[in-house]
């Protein structure tokens, strides 16, 4: 396999204005998303599931399948913050993980 | 290669010298994608000057680095520009940091690795991470579907990458297993 298998350019940065505290002030419950995807082994969700979040293992397993048969489980529910704290652990473990508002 | 088993609290496997080489000529490669795109973001004199790392805020147009960094929402635009810029950095970091605990525990002239919890878990990271920017290069889109890498020309580079992301995903898999038997 050559060197640069994996290797592209990247594009840079344009610059914008963007408020991420928008929507800090409303006390309004947010979600960890979890999505299925065709790389990420099952055990291995699980695995994160158990460590990473804190799930029991029969809770761990039932998201996880959640995920490969639904496409999506929501994993946890918490504060923004917690949310966004949950979501950047999740992507760095990997999985394809997104927060949204729980209205 | 003997695939990880657990053995007196640790995770065993023993490499070949060419696939010591290979592994860690790999993880060096997602290494140098997140690295390229950590230097893409332009000098910010207030990051300099508060020391808190900023990242862009527009997704990675390599598919592979948009695989390792996605977006924090699905539909909200503005919220995943947002976050990225604030928290995409910590997202690199740890992927980095296993990619170097992978690294520094891997004899490269080939031999047994015996991994205690801690290094196990950047490992199963950094296997992920490279098994991921693999899955977009092959074109891994459905949970059933093979790639057509798969039914490749056995000589030709597409197969040679197929065999080595199964590979990948077997070492992955023995990993896990081992540690999730383990506790």
């Amino acid at each position: 396999m050559r060197s640069s298998t994996l290797a592209t350019k990247v594009a840079p940065r344009p610059s914008t204005d963007v408020d991420v505290d928008a929507d800090s002030a409303a006390e309004v419950p947010w979600v960890a998303i979890v999505w299925n995807d065709p790389v990420n082994l099952m055990s291995y969700v699980t695995y994160i599931f158990q460590t990473l979040l804190g799930h029991p293992r029969p809770t761990a397993e039932k998201l996880m399948l959640d995920v490969h048969h639904k496409g999506r489980a929501t994993v946890s529910h918490g504060t923004r913050d917690a949310m966004e704290s949950v979501v950047a652990k999740l992507q760095s473990a990997g999985l394809w993980a997104t927060m949204a508002a729980d209205r | 290669m003997r695939l990880f088993r657990a053995r007196l609290g640790r995770y065993v496997a023993t490499f070949e010298a060419v696939e010591a080489r290979l592994l860690s000529d790999l993880v060096d490669q997602v290494r140098t994608l997140l690295a390229d795109r950590r230097s893409s973001v332009a000098p910010d004199p207030l990051a300099d000057l508060t020391g808190m790392a900023v990242g862009p805020s527009t997704a990675p147009s390599d598919p592979a680095v948009a695989r390792l960094l996605p977006d924090f929402s699905r539909d909200d635009a503005e919220l995943s520009a947002g976050l990225r810029l604030i928290r995409e950095p910590e997202v690199i970091a740890a992927k980095d940091a296993a990619a170097v605990a992978l690294l520094d525990s891997l004899p490269r002239g080939g031999g047994t690795v015996r991994l205690e919890e801690r290094t196990a878990r950047s490992w199963l990271a950094a296997l992920n991470d490279v098994r991921l920017a693999f899955g977009v290069r092959l074109g891994i889109t459905d949970d059933d579907t093979e790639p057509g890498a798969a039914t490749a020309e056995p000589d030709s580079p597409g197969y040679a990458m197929y065999v080595t992301y199964r590979w990948l995903s077997a070492m992955q898999e023995s990993l896990v297993q081992a540690m999730m038997g383990a506790d």
